[in-house]
């Protein structure tokens, strides 16, 4: 196994200053790209280019531009890289791409115009281009809404061959044979009569070359990674705990800390009394941050301790203190003065809501919680001329600018060594985290202060998914759905989470109704509006985000429409579906769950369709009744997502992702009283444990014309599913989440 | 001072009795397979082996572990020479995150030490207290299945 610890610029320029010579590769040359990272400090003599690919005269690494949140992004994009690179998998070292415009994700416009995924039409392609020009000059570098593939997909496998030729070109030169009888494998130039020449031995003959522009990218037919199943680089260091995440780290003269701040979401602190806590033992001081304090002590236990006998006086929330007028705002949304958009209108809904018997439903999705199993954690060291920061994110680039406006320092004197995490589901998007631990090493300078949340705190300081509701009125006739009028309220996720990193985002939110809105069905009449509530308690993106409550309201009141028409759920959602690929992946399901055979006995299944980040998913849930509650026995869900790049890590990611969404539509929730978060650790946001865990079958799809990312769509399809399976079994229509309010679960 | 034998190693650590014993591995020995995840007993990832038996190192205060022996997941094995359920998790690619599977591993080391081949209900009743966020749940079974298969084979 190759080194898997992050390599940190520093150390790794240190490294290939040391040696003779080091080349770096990538699409664009250092003069076209004047802030590639790798230019800083390089030695007299040694070329580098737009970093992906780094050969030294001891070894190739190949940087990561994203970040492994447990998701296997490192392997994944490694893999893109060495495919091209006729590295072996075993034959060479990865680094984390440290904050550089450079690793914009060029991938992250998609969502953010308002065309359907389906929809591919030129004013969507020309509007998606400019949207991601727009985030190449923001030079967004970010890990999220399952964009890592999409981004990475043609741009790593070009600078793998881009390297490739040069390094033929650099041994051309040195051999004197011409390029096209040279051939590459395993790392090595091959030469017409089979002997070698390692990538390692050319990489100073290759520094001194302009990089081969012109390159060639292997047909699939070809791929010897891509495709297969590749053991994750991450895969043993996981399996003997020897894999260091951000919390585990240590940095020399390090003290620790943790953190109690407003529990009342951005409240204020009027007073605290430390007193006791100052006198325990392990403590070292006890400081103000804004709007709470830090303990530093030996331990984090010690921390953690003290900062529990602090006696605080909280200012108010700056929303409503109790979870039900949060509801109450929610459902006073659908107004004119509150529409965000109208984002479908097609045939005539008011005529053919007007002329049938309408059906009617009301649904609501609570506010959820993230809480990854690693607390927030981050290990700052502020000096007068630099900050060095190590922690787990999914923005470095704006964590530098945080960061910098907490000490002080310009952005540029912010050094981010990016993380492993343990888990994140957009939790490590929030950098409140990091700007306290930023701002007690400010305190301290010249100490490392390693800040570690207590679970307690974690969960008091998780922006959860938004809080949503929605109304559906609708009308079947001979047999089929004819028209569905859905409103959906809710706060703005994204106008949230950008609001506290101080950027304004115009225009409607598509989270609101994602998952809803973009389902490629062709209903004769088909309304969809949203409607933006003022922003109450603080949210964030959560794993699929806007999806997970737009989809669960917009398939179940399908569901409902489909029972109410006496039609078969599968079959109405085939017949109604407009875009091959979809209707595809509701044939797989039906055929992987055999849905035509009658059901066992005391047994029922569910169907769910919902298009997440441009991928459709379909799935099939079966439960049965016990004496204890609801059991979920098996689940049948395919995804298409254009290309598969590694078949075992895109199953465990769907399951993962069935897992994920299951557990958390049966028992989590975060409520508000006196405006705090109710639920304070994992006993009361459970989360699925491995005895409710079903048998999860898994079909990866490659019909869909662009490679799609696999993290979020699995998870918006599960919760729709369950509720319509439970419907089939009991005749009991859940309308709100989570399931538990209403049912047990075994 | 508190004695501790870890690993195999002995340890003398000055600390506050009450501290987890979680605490002293991570934070006074920098021992950091162990991790730290609820405080409460809630998710499994601190499980650690206490005289072979697997046990919440959150809810073990370090004073009363006088001459007790205590092995990590540092101890069960290492990359270079894994213990057979260790073996077992790397080759079903298990881990996402893998933040948790410490706790699983020493969870499932324990059950198949007691119980060299677990049906799938207990296999579940065994690893219920340990909880895992990315939903690894299916390889976990699949894994324990495998290292119970291999640890029969000898």
């Amino acid at each position: 196994m190759g080194r898997l610890a992050t390599i940190t610029r520093r150390t790794f320029l240190i490294g290939s200053a040391a040696i003779a010579g080091g080349i770096a590769f990538g699409i664009y040359k250092v003069k076209e790209t004047p802030d590639n990272p790798l230019s800083n400090d390089l030695p007299e003599g040694a070329a580098s280019f737009n970093p992906w690919v780094l050969i030294n005269s001891e070894k190739v690494t190949l940087i990561v531009p994203h970040a492994d949140k447990g998701q296997g992004v490192a392997s994944a994009q490694a893999a893109l890289i060495a495919e091209e690179l006729d590295l072996d998998w075993d034959g060479f070292d990865i680094s984390f791409g440290e904050p550089s415009a450079a690793y914009w994700n060029t991938a992250m416009a998609e969502e953010g115009v308002p065309f359907m995924a389906t929809d591919v039409s030129g004013t969507a392609e020309t509007l998606r281009s400019v949207m991601a020009g727009i985030l190449k000059l923001m030079g967004l570098q970010g890990t999220g809404g399952s964009t890592s593939m999409p981004d990475s997909f043609d741009k790593l496998r070009r600078a793998g061959a881009v390297a490739r030729e040069t390094l033929k070109l650099a041994a051309a030169n040195k051999t004197g044979i011409p390029v096209a009888e040279l051939k590459t494998a395993s790392g090595a130039v091959v030469l017409p009569d089979g002997a070698t020449i390692a990538y390692t031995e050319l990489a100073a003959q290759a520094a001194g070359i302009d990089a081969v522009d012109s390159v060639q990218l292997r047909d699939p037919s070809q791929w010897r990674l891509i495709g297969h199943a590749m053991p994750r680089l991450d895969m043993a260091a996981k399996s003997t705990g020897t894999l260091p995440y951000g919390i585990d780290l240590s940095v020399a003269d390090m003290v620790h800390a943790t953190v109690r701040y407003n529990p009342r979401q951005g409240g204020t602190m009027n007073s605290y009394d430390a007193s006791t806590a100052e006198g325990m033992t392990g403590v070292k001081k006890v400081v103000a941050i804004s709007n709470g304090v830090a303990v530093i002590a030996s331990n984090t236990w010690y921390a953690i301790q003290a900062a529990n006998a602090i006696e605080f006086d909280w200012g108010d929330a700056p929303y409503p203190a109790e979870q039900a007028d949060h509801w109450k705002e929610i459902e006073a949304s659908y107004t004119k003065e509150r529409l965000d958009k109208q984002w479908r209108n097609d045939g005539d809904i008011d005529i053919a809501i007007a002329q049938s018997t309408v059906i009617a439903a009301d649904y609501r999705s609570p506010y959820v919680a993230h809480q990854p199993l690693e607390p927030l954690n981050a290990i700052v060291k502020v000096t007068d001329n630099t900050v060095e920061v190590w922690s787990g994110h999914q923005l470095p680039r704006m964590l530098q600018q945080m960061v910098a406006a907490v000490t002080g320092h310009e952005t540029q004197q912010v050094i981010f060594h990016n993380q492993y995490m343990g888990g994140s589901f957009g939790h490590r998007l929030e950098f409140e985290h990091v700007k306290q631990a930023a701002e007690i090493a400010n305190q301290m300078r010249g100490t490392p202060v390693k800040m570690t949340y207590s679970r307690e705190e974690d969960f008091a300081h998780d922006f959860p998914r938004h809080i949503a509701a929605a109304h559906g009125e609708g009308t079947v006739q001979d047999g089929k759905v004819v028209s569905m009028d859905l409103r959906i309220a809710s706060v703005s996720p994204i106008g949230s989470q950008m609001g506290r990193a101080g950027i304004s985002v115009p225009g409607p939110d598509p989270q609101i109704v994602a998952g809803a809105w973009n389902n490629p069905y062709a209903i004769p009449n088909f309304r969809m509006r949203a409607y933006r509530t003022p922003e109450l308690a603080p949210v964030s993106s959560w794993r699929a985000v806007g999806a997970n409550g737009a989809g669960f309201f917009f398939d179940s009141f399908l569901d409902e429409l489909i029972h109410a028409a006496g039609a078969d759920p599968m079959q109405e959602r085939i017949r109604l579906m407009d875009h091959d690929v979809s209707r595809q992946v509701l044939e797989a399901v039906a055929q992987m769950s055999a849905w035509a055979d009658k059901p066992a006995a005391g047994t029922a299944k569910g169907v769910a369709f919902v298009e997440s980040f441009g991928v459709p998913a379909a799935a099939v849930v079966e439960v049965s009744q016990s004496d204890a509650g609801i059991r979920i026995n098996n689940v049948w869900i395919a995804c298409d997502v254009g290309t598969v790049v590694d078949p075992v890590n895109f199953e465990n990611l769907v399951q993962g992702g069935v897992v994920w969404g299951l557990g958390h539509a049966m028992n989590c929730e975060i409520t508000y009283s006196d405006g705090k978060a109710q639920q304070s650790n994992y006993h009361a946001h459970e989360g699925m444990r491995i005895y409710n865990c079903p048998k999860i079958m898994v079909k990866g799809l490659e019909n869909g014309h662009k490679i799609r990312g696999i993290g979020e769509p699995p998870v918006p399809v599960t919760a729709p599913a369950l509720a319509n399976a439970i419907f089939a079994l009991t005749g009991q229509r859940l309308r709100e989440l989570p399931f538990n309010k209403h049912i047990n679960f075994v | 001072m508190i004695n501790l034998t870890v690993n195999g190693s002995a340890h003398s650590v000055d600390v506050s009795p009450e501290m987890p014993l979680l605490w002293v591995l991570r934070d006074e020995l920098g021992m950091m397979g162990t991790k730290y995840g609820c405080g409460i007993a809630q998710c499994g990832a601190c499980t650690v082996h206490l005289n072979g038996v697997a046990v919440r190192s959150c809810q073990m205060p370090v004073g009363g572990l006088d001459g007790t022996n205590i092995t990590t997941i540092e101890g069960l094995g290492n990359p270079d020479a894994m213990h057979a359920v260790q073996a077992a998790w790397s080759e079903q690619q298990v881990a996402q995150c893998g933040y948790c599977q410490s706790g699983q591993i020493m969870q499932a080391a324990s059950l198949l030490s007691q119980n060299p081949t677990p049906s799938d209900e207990q296999i579940d009743s065994a690893m219920a207290g340990n909880l895992c966020r990315c939903g690894t749940y299916p390889r976990i079974r699949a894994a324990i299945h495998a290292a119970s298969d291999k640890l029969q084979e000898g």
